[in-house]
């Protein structure tokens, strides 16, 4: 990056440092942070999505809905999370070949699985043979997202299940003495209060989904621990201008600063949520903050 | 949710569709990135090594279009059969085993010798802790001698392993641990006496993809015999190593 890298060898710790950090692996190494980070701004809201729609499924008064929602949860929360990561996204994906085989291929005559093969005509390919790598990067990372949200969103949806049946009733019947119908009364009254009783429920599933980031490389993407651990290993002068021992450690406790950091100002951040959300609410918080200011 | 997941299907089905038709295939080389000096990570973040080498020179033989893709080592067989790569180009030793679920090309790596490595001399490798990448034939072997085998995921933490003693010694392809011993100053030996492996080093496909394999085939025995491939082995492996 620097002019004077060329010849690492010849240079002082500092410069040494500054060549060694800032060469094209590093930058991998730095990019795969945004990945993470991108990928945690993404999954979030769509988990929480298929968390409301399936607490919303799963108190629905359509038994077919509420079967869908109450299955949705527990199979998702039963099955490991290891097992669900490498079965469900190489499913996934072959699910969406074999669906655009049926419809581009219909000419197409040999057999999918072949032994141990699953072969589809060219064109089904996801993405095509012919793409670029950055898209297959892509479809990996949204297959990664998908698997993330269908994950946390069946916890999600457990915790805001619960949270909608922690509003006091009263409260709902009183809605229902004004005259409210039952959609007015979930929109107006329940969803509005439920949040302070999701919250603690939800920050978990937060943290959780922090430190579950890593899981990504078993689905192919390269992040951040993957990296540390490829750069920290031990390089020998023969293949690198920058040999050097064993610095796994201080990778990783690289890593630990950052999750560290990155937690706690989920925390905080959560915190500020938490106080705002208790404001008004028939809760002991919120009878505390009541006195407080009075 | 149901309708999400039929969005989502509905756009991956879509996409793509604009380059459906065009230019040919491209050959997607699959390789593990972390075995030096086979193949790993250069400075740059590209993939480098002999097998990168090896691996552009047979594409331009064969006039293939090709591209490279990292994956590790654990998943690297499973990933190949439901097509996520075309081609294993990774260290990977021509067994039984593996011909069972893929195809080979003839080797473009000879016969290797294996070699244990441990932190003392003297250290006895058929009844001590060896340590061994996971699925490798270095690991089956260590199972069938009566050491007892402590398996790593990948290269690096298995030389480790010995640094720290966990295990008495690794065993692993003597390239790959030659300039490990080299700079260790002192600190890593040779012990034992090297072991022949497996049936060379070569290019896993589909076994249904019998069309390219024998076009890299061709283009192996074309290399073997104009000497591009003795080149490249002395390059990267030194003058000592074995050639065709």
């Amino acid at each position: 990056m620097f002019s004077y890298c060329s010849d690492p060898d010849t240079l002082g710790t500092f410069g040494w440092f500054s060549c060694y950090l800032s060469n094209g692996v590093h930058m991998s190494f730095y990019l795969s942070f945004v990945k993470v980070l991108l990928l945690l701004a993404i999954t979030a809201p769509v988990a929480l999505g298929f968390g409301f729609l399936g607490a919303m499924a799963s108190r629905s008064r359509v038994l077919p809905l509420r079967w869908l929602g109450k299955g949705y949860i527990a199979i998702v929360r039963g099955v490991p999370d290891i097992a669900f990561f490498l079965f469900f996204v190489i499913a996934l994906d072959q699910m969406f070949e074999w669906t655009r085989h049926q419809i581009l291929c219909p000419d197409w005559t040999d057999p999918v699985r072949q032994g141990n093969d699953f072969l589809v005509c060219p064109q089904a390919k996801l993405p095509l043979g012919t793409s670029p790598e950055w898209m297959h990067e892509t479809y990996g990372f949204f297959l990664a997202v998908i698997t993330f949200a269908l994950v946390f969103g069946a916890f999600a949806a457990n915790v805001l299940f619960g949270a909608m049946r922690a509003v006091p009733r009263p409260q709902l019947e009183t809605a229902e003495a004004y005259g409210m119908s039952h959609r007015q009364t979930f929109w107006r009254i329940l969803v509005p209060q439920m949040w302070v009783y999701a919250l603690p429920g939800l920050s978990n599933l937060w943290m959780v989904l922090i430190k579950a980031t890593p899981l990504l490389f078993l689905l192919g993407v390269e992040d951040i621990v993957y990296w540390a651990r490829e750069l920290g290993g031990t390089k020998t002068s023969r293949f690198t201008s920058y040999p050097h021992g064993d610095w796994r450690m201080w990778y990783f406790l690289f890593l630990l600063v950052f999750y560290l950091g990155f937690t706690r100002i989920s925390e905080i951040v959560l915190d500020r949520i938490m106080k705002r959300l208790t404001f008004g609410q028939a809760t002991a918080g919120g009878e505390a903050q009541r006195k407080a200011a009075a | 949710m149901k309708k999400l997941i039929l969005g989502t299907a509905a756009l991956a089905l879509t996409a793509g569709l604009a380059w459906a038709d065009g230019h040919g295939k491209t050959v997607r080389m699959g390789t593990e990135g972390a075995y030096p000096p086979y193949n790993f990570i250069n400075d740059n973040g590209e993939i480098d090594g002999f097998e990168r080498d090896v691996g552009d020179e047979l594409c331009a033989r064969a006039k293939l279009t090709c591209e490279w893709v990292k994956n590790d080592w654990d998943s690297i067989i499973p990933n190949l059969v439901s097509g996520n790569y075309d081609t294993i180009i990774a260290g990977m030793s021509i067994t039984d085993e593996r011909d069972e679920v893929i195809d080979f090309t003839q080797d473009y790596f000879p016969p290797t010798a294996s070699a244990y490595v441990a932190a003392a001399d003297g250290v006895d490798v058929m009844s001590g802790v060896v340590a061994a990448q996971t699925a490798t034939i270095q690991a089956g072997y260590v199972a069938e001698s009566g050491a007892t085998l402590v398996e790593f995921a990948t290269p690096e933490e298995t030389i480790a392993a010995v640094r720290n003693g966990e295990a008495d010694a690794v065993l692993a392809d003597r390239d790959y641990l030659v300039p490990l011993v080299e700079e260790s100053s002192g600190a890593l030996m040779f012990v034992g006496d090297p072991v022949p492996l497996g049936g060379g080093v070569g290019m896993g496909l589909r076994e249904s993809d019998g069309e390219l394999r024998d076009k890299f085939d061709a283009a192996i025995t074309s290399m073997k015999a104009d000497g591009t491939l003795n080149t490249l082995l002395i390059k990267w492996f030194g003058e000592e190593t074995q050639t065709y």
